[in-house]
């Protein structure tokens, strides 16, 4: 019993004493030393938070295009067998009725065919420039409602109610801004706003000019061609008003999954295949966010490793340098553990410095920056992913480092002989 | 029974094929209250034997008794601590700690021993005072002339009532009138009754102590009272 007493006084003892030291050593070091610590520090932590945070960023600024420019919160489709959304209004009518509802879209689709040279393949043997899309019928007032895409056209306009000999074609589908040359991939060549080109959806041809082309970065939005859903009932043939999309948005208070769960409850499922915006998520971005959610953690360990070896460097250097008065220390009857402890609040202190200076920069200063002006990657709008368990996370992990590489050289330089360190031998 | 009691020790070491005997087969005691200088030439061993006696070092052989307790049998944690409490230890060049002030400096070893802030305060506001510099208490060493430092480191061993006073040729790097300062420092402590062991190699520094230990090639040649006693 007094065995124990005595060594739990011992130990607050060591941390009181190893506190005295540690705070007069920083406050009488060099300060523009310890600035310069402090300063590695915090960009140790930011390498820790950011790097990563623009990694994953980069793909929730594809994820959230997605989400707002294409799926919504809940997308219906058509069931696997089906080609389209059987009792589409009834369907539609269910969704307005449920709580969380805000607003819809919904979208006729078929696949077809872009040509742009197709007056010149009049003449023999030249090859027609075409480009496979999937031709999507639009309520061009309510699909920007809802998606706002129409303010993501990198030229022309965007569809109006009378544009009836008019399509908004995806920047994907133009060699202009997707410069690919790929027999399975074919982009259109020299075709700009104000051209027309030929539209084919099944056996129905149609001359169309192009108003405006879109690109959002959102998914499939840019390899698709938009036309006013009363035109492609025309040319598709579809007089029932059975949709193939209806892209649904929620109040933010029902989540997703409640809504989907509601709308299966509903019997919509017999009719529908019904999806949150996540299960609608392209298999690439999944693969993706997965892929660079590793590289971010990689990244993160090796700035992990770095931050590390800073911490051990200067508390080595610091300890070696400061030998004999380490030596002194024990001379006089200072323990070896209270001194251990100097160190290692010194390395915490630096440690916690950077973390509470790098966690200001991120919350006050590069999170709302990068949200005012996402970094524009060629596929996403990046942003920088931040949140507040993460970083904690992260800063409580280079605290364990810190402690870590803060302690071990404190350790190999207060094992050395007393009488040795004092004489400088 | 004598608080200092050393019995047949001995301290080697070894240089090449050499074995330098810095510490031969030294015995004597030293009484409470005594002040002791131990002299001979450089190289003779008189720090050497300070520092086992001090618990700096470990002999390699012979026995060291202090206050009754077997010194040599003690744990690095438990020299530590015997040092804390029961020694106090003056460097030849101060060994004070630039970070800290004269206060601090003596305050902590205090500390150490579990005093609050507030009481190692006052003990070391005392123990400053008693070697005459209750004005320079905020000062760091840097700010300090040598004999001020000195003093401070002083202040530092005494400032918790040790048993035994070690000082390794305090004077050393002093002018004469600043070496008689600190000396005047030791004298008055030792009119309180504090035990000094005081290494020097200046014979008329060692007149002013009660007792003069000769050292030669490590062995104790010559040990009597002074006139003064």
């Amino acid at each position: 019993m007094s065995t124990h007493k005595r060594t739990t006084a011992s130990w607050k003892t060591s941390l009181s004493v190893g506190a005295f030291l540690a705070y007069r050593e920083l406050r009488r070091s060099n300060p523009w030393t310890t600035i310069l610590i402090v300063f590695v520090m915090t960009l140790t932590f930011l390498n820790l938070v950011v790097v990563s945070g623009i990694l994953v960023g980069l793909i929730e600024g594809s994820i959230d295009a997605n989400k707002r420019m294409y799926s919504g919160d809940v997308l219906i489709s058509p069931l696997l067998e089906k080609s389209y959304i059987e009792q589409s209004p009834e369907v539609e009518k269910i969704v307005r009725t449920l709580p969380g509802f805000v607003a819809l879209t919904e979208r006729y689709a078929e696949p077809g065919k872009v040509v742009s040279n197709y007056k010149e393949t009049l003449a023999p043997g030249v090859k027609p420039n075409q480009t496979s899309a999937l031709v999507v019928g639009i309520d061009p007032v309510q699909e920007d409602a809802v998606t706002g895409i129409g303010s993501k056209l990198k030229r022309g306009e965007f569809l109006s109610a009378g544009d009836t000999e008019a399509i908004v074609i995806g920047a994907d589908l133009l060699y202009e801004f997707t410069p690919i040359e790929s027999p399975s991939y074919v982009t259109l060549k020299n075709v700009t706003v104000g051209s027309k080109v030929l539209l084919e959806v099944g056996n129905t041809k149609r001359e169309v000019t192009i108003k405006g082309i879109i690109k959002s970065k959102a998914g499939d939005v840019d390899a698709r061609v938009f036309m006013l859903d009363s035109e492609f009932r025309k040319i598709a043939g579809r007089g029932d008003y059975n949709v193939d999309e209806i892209a649904v948005v929620l109040d933010g208070e029902t989540t997703a999954e409640e809504f989907k769960n509601k709308l299966l409850a509903s019997g919509v499922g017999d009719y529908a295949r019904v999806q949150t915006f996540e299960d609608a998520q392209p298999k690439f971005l999944k693969d993706i966010k997965a892929t660079f959610a590793l590289l971010g953690n990689v990244i993160g360990s090796i700035g992990l490793v770095v931050a590390s070896i800073t911490i051990f460097i200067v508390i080595f250097v610091n300890a070696i340098t400061r030998r004999r008065f380490i030596g002194i220390l024990k001379g006089i009857g200072i323990s070896e553990r209270a001194i251990k402890f100097s160190y290692v609040l010194q390395s915490l202190f630096y440690a916690l410095s950077g973390v509470v200076i790098g966690s200001l920069l991120v919350f006050l200063v590069l999170k709302p920056f990068f949200a005012a002006n996402p970094i524009n990657f060629p596929f996403s709008d990046g942003i920088l992913v931040a949140t507040v368990s993460g970083t904690a996370t992260k800063a409580f992990i280079l605290f364990i480092a810190t402690l870590i590489a803060g302690y071990i050289p404190a350790r190999m330089v207060v094992r050395q002989n007393t009488l040795s360190a004092i004489l400088g031998r | 029974m004598p608080l200092i009691e050393v019995k047949n020790l001995k301290k080697t070491f070894q240089s090449g094929e050499a074995t330098i005997r810095a510490v031969d087969d030294v015995s004597f005691s030293v009484e409470e209250g005594e002040f002791v200088a131990i002299t001979g030439r450089s190289g003779s061993g008189k720090s050497t034997l300070l520092y086992q006696l001090g618990l700096l070092d470990t002999p390699t052989s012979g026995e060291i008794h202090i206050g009754g307790v077997d010194v040599l049998t003690l744990e690095s944690d438990g020299r530590t601590d015997f040092r804390l409490r029961d020694l106090g230890y003056v460097f030849q060049d101060y060994a004070n700690l630039p970070s800290l002030t004269a206060l601090e400096n003596v305050m902590l070893p205090l500390l150490m021993q579990g005093y609050t802030e507030e009481e190692a305060t006052k003990k070391a506001t005392n123990a400053l005072a008693r070697v005459g510099l209750q004005d320079r208490l905020d000062n760091l060493p840097s700010q300090l002339s040598g004999g001020q430092q000195q003093r401070v480191a002083i202040a530092r061993a005494i400032g918790h009532d040790p048993k035994i006073l070690f000082a390794d040729e305090p004077t050393a790097n002093l002018d004469t009138e600043t070496s008689e300062t600190v000396l005047k420092a030791f004298l008055d402590l030792h009119k309180d009754g504090q035990t000094i062991l005081m290494v020097t190699h200046e014979p008329e520094y060692a007149e002013l102590t009660e007792r003069i230990m000769v050292l030669a090639d490590g062995k104790l040649v010559s040990d009597k009272k002074t006139a003064k006693h």
